[in-house]
């Protein structure tokens, strides 16, 4: 809950001193409170008002950041329960759970899916993120083996080191402490031992307990005895608690400025079944949880996943563009239809799926018109005959094509005229007014 | 520091719309909370899972999902009894035949096929209409009335055509599905025209609009979210209606769910692939308060079912 400029006042040393740059020190608590300004300029700042408004300043949930190098990602930091409210922030990661048990050729196959998983979609690379290093109460010395084999065969790619057994722990950190690893994770029985080497190893750290009680209660605990990046686990794994856990957890953080929650989520999506998994992950990337690990990243599964999380975390407020150009769909030749849409990356995807569906080889001209659909565009003056004859001139199409017709959206149909004049020699055709019509107009043409 | 539970102040509810006759009836919508919140609320009613069938044979439909059909889509009625064994809740006949860049059936045949699939599956029916907004309006008249008596959902009902659809549910004693496109105010707009004309709000489902996996589906998911928190929180009884979701139509559409792996390897098997995408956009449809899903592929369906067991 942010402070107000008076209740930050009653911290400051009162002197109106000017060291801070400001004329009084109400002033500088005003801005203090507008965050303008940071406490930081004040030389005379007491501990405590800087314990206090630390902590009040901080985010409702704390971020952390996994790996380093350019495959680092950064979780937590969300602000609202509903991405309509404003957006969610940092997409979650996906991470694969290699076992101990796989050391050798299973875990070689997995970190080759991993290192090959990036795909791009609408102009965004997205990939497995990390590699979650699983324990099942064996040998310390192989778990070690196999972290070390992640990260000489997955360079870069941030590593969870999963096990409730410092002894474990310890063994396996010692090949990654550099790289901003996660530990999974304190518990009950384990916390000052966990706690002791998360602080040592300055690695983030999950909690994990029964239950949303008693993870609060160990949160505390972790983080009084120092350790400040956790991550936490209820203990959810079946659909229904993972979304009642984290819903709570989510909302408690944002609503309550309840501390003890205020942390990125852990959610364990694996199942025996994959497409039950990729159900459970997507139920995580919906509901709050920030990583989200699954047993199996067939190429399939994370192209469903990653096209949710893509979905999910998108800005509602900046739509998706592709990028302005004169796509080629199909094998099309100097004689196929040529047609113009915006680049709002949805109006792309459908037009472009329908002629694709069509079965029509075609030339899809993709103006900029800073993403707006193909009515709003044309509503803000945006997709107008000028702008549009400038492009189709500037483009250079005329060069791929034999003829010199424009098929236009039928929504648009009022732009006929006037692109015609601003297009000489160009014949300017009226094409349907949905997507879904494409098919049946583009086949009736050819 | 004790933890709270935080319980969101409801003052609204989604109504109960009952849909078939008989031991197989099937109640939707009822939720006192936002979806699957069971610590602040009650579920009477778990989502229905509708199969969807055509009065045409499935031709043009991707290979994955022929398929999974299999020889059941030569006929309606052999189509609805696959889908009733296969464990849906609900048969959705499309009479997609009826459409003018189709078969253009006219309305006495795609009469006769809804009657034909009425009296042959003991579960409810949904009928459809092609999605051709003046030939629904006839053909959804004639279906409504030859399957009186059954208390089918007919659909859609848009803002263009309402007037004679309604009528036409209201004349027989169905329920209408009202479909807006992805938009909150619009889906109201359409609820309060429909109020207006006397039809009862506790015989609308909405049908916000569907968007597949990766085209779009956020905006559907928001637009629900939204219609929920306006109906919980809110109390607007004009949003308060069970929201349907329509995904197979525009999932079996995409490249996704046809592109064989030869042609995109980085996307993995097609099958596999496929099905994860209506699967998955089933998942996102539920977790946004879907009420009631269409869904064409019986793997697919069969996931979500497991799902919604899962959640409740």
């Amino acid at each position: 809950m942010a402070l107000s400029g008076v209740e930050i006042f009653k911290y400051l040393p009162k002197t109106n001193c000017k060291k801070c740059g400001h004329p009084t020190c109400l002033a500088f608590a005003m801005k203090l409170a507008a965050k303008q300004a940071s406490l930081d300029a004040c030389p005379d700042a007491s501990d405590d008002a800087k314990k206090v408004l630390g902590e009040a300043a901080a985010p409702p949930i704390r971020d952390i950041t996994l790996g380093t190098g350019d495959k680092a990602v950064k979780v937590g930091g969300e602000i609202c329960m509903f991405r309509h409210e404003k957006k969610f922030f940092n997409p979650n990661v996906f991470a694969v759970a290699i076992k101990a048990s796989e050391a050798g050729d299973a875990a070689a196959k997995k970190i080759e899916a991993v290192r090959t998983s990036e795909i791009d979609r609408v102009g965004q690379k997205l990939r497995v993120d990390a590699i979650a290093v699983t324990d099942e109460g064996g040998d310390a010395a192989k778990f070690a083996s196999v972290v070390k084999q992640v990260v000489d065969g997955a360079p870069g790619v941030p590593v969870i080191l999963v096990s409730k057994n410092p002894a474990t722990i310890e063994a396996g950190i010692t090949h990654c402490a550099d790289k901003k690893p996660l530990i999974y994770a304190a518990t009950v029985e384990n916390a000052e031992a966990m706690a002791k080497i998360a602080k040592e190893k300055k690695a983030s750290l999950a909690v994990a307990a029964d239950g949303l009680e008693a993870l609060t209660t160990l949160s505390e605990k972790i983080k009084g005895m120092g350790v400040d990046n956790l991550v936490l686990d209820s203990g959810a794994r079946k659909a229904k608690d993972m979304i009642e856990h984290f819903t709570i957890i989510r909302r408690t953080a944002i609503k309550k400025n309840f501390k003890p929650l205020g942390y990125p989520v852990i959610s364990f999506a694996t199942r025996d079944n994959s497409v039950s998994e990729a159900i459970a992950a997507a139920i995580g990337t919906m509901k709050y949880a920030s990583i989200i690990v699954v047993n199996n990243v067939e190429k399939w599964k994370m192209l469903a996943l990653l096209s949710l999380r893509q979905n999910i975390y998108t800005d509602p407020q900046v739509p998706m563009q592709v990028a302005q150009n004169i796509y080629k769909v199909g094998d099309a030749k100097e004689s196929s239809p040529l047609m113009i849409t915006t680049n709002f990356s949805l109006s792309y995807f459908i037009v472009r799926g329908e002629v694709e569906n069509s079965k029509v080889p075609s030339w899809l001209a993709v103006m900029d018109n800073e993403g707006l659909s193909v009515l709003t565009a044309w509503a803000a003056g945006k997709f107008t005959a000028s702008k549009i004859a400038q492009f189709i001139t500037e483009s250079g199409v005329d060069k791929n094509i034999s003829h010199k017709e424009l098929i236009i959206p039928g929504y648009v149909a009022v732009l006929s005229g006037s692109l015609e004049e601003k297009l000489p020699g160009w014949k300017i055709t009226v094409g349907p007014r949905e997507a879904n019509q494409l098919p049946t107009f583009l086949k009736a043409r050819a | 520091m004790a933890l709270v539970i935080p319980k969101e102040n409801y003052s609204g509810k989604i109504y109960n719309v009952q849909l078939g006759i008989g031991a197989k009836a099937v109640t939707i919508g009822g939720a006192s909370a936002l979806p699957f919140l069971g610590f602040e609320g009650t579920f009477p009613n778990k989502p229905a899972l509708a199969l969807e069938v055509m009065d045409i044979a499935p031709d043009d439909w991707p290979a994955t999902l022929k398929k999974a059909i299999g020889g059941a889509g030569s006929s309606a009625v052999q189509w609805a009894k696959f889908c009733q064994q296969s464990g849906a809740d609900i048969v959705a006949l499309r009479l997609m035949g009826t459409h003018p860049d189709q078969q253009n059936k006219s309305a006495d045949e795609a009469a006769k096929v809804a009657a034909e699939v009425a009296a042959a599956i003991d579960i409810p029916l949904v009928i459809l209409g092609s999605g051709h907004v003046e030939k629904d309006t006839q053909v959804l008249q004639a279906a409504a009335a030859a399957t009186r008596g059954k208390n089918c959902a007919i659909g859609k009902a848009v803002e263009e055509n309402y007037k004679t659809i309604a009528a036409a549910a209201m004349a027989n004693d169905h329920k209408l599905i009202a479909m807006s496109q992805l938009d909150v105010n619009l889906a109201k707009q359409l609820n309060i025209l429909l109020t207006q004309m006397g039809f009862d709000k506790e015989r609308i489902i909405m049908d916000p609009m569907s968007s597949a996996l990766g085209y779009g589906l956020e905006y559907t998911y928001s637009v629900m979210e939204r219609i929920r928190l306006a109906a919980l929180l809110q109390n607007d009884p004009m949003m308060q209606t069970p929201i349907i979701c329509d995904i197979g139509a525009n999932v079996w559409k995409v490249k996704e769910t046809m592109a064989p792996d030869a042609e995109v390897p980085e996307w993995g098997g097609l099958e596999d692939r496929a099905l994860a995408w209506e699967a998955v956009t089933a998942s996102a449809m539920l977790t946004a308060g879907a009420d009631m899903l269409i869904m064409r592929h019986p793997g697919a369906a069969a996931k979500a079912k497991e799902l919604i067991a899962e959640l409740m």
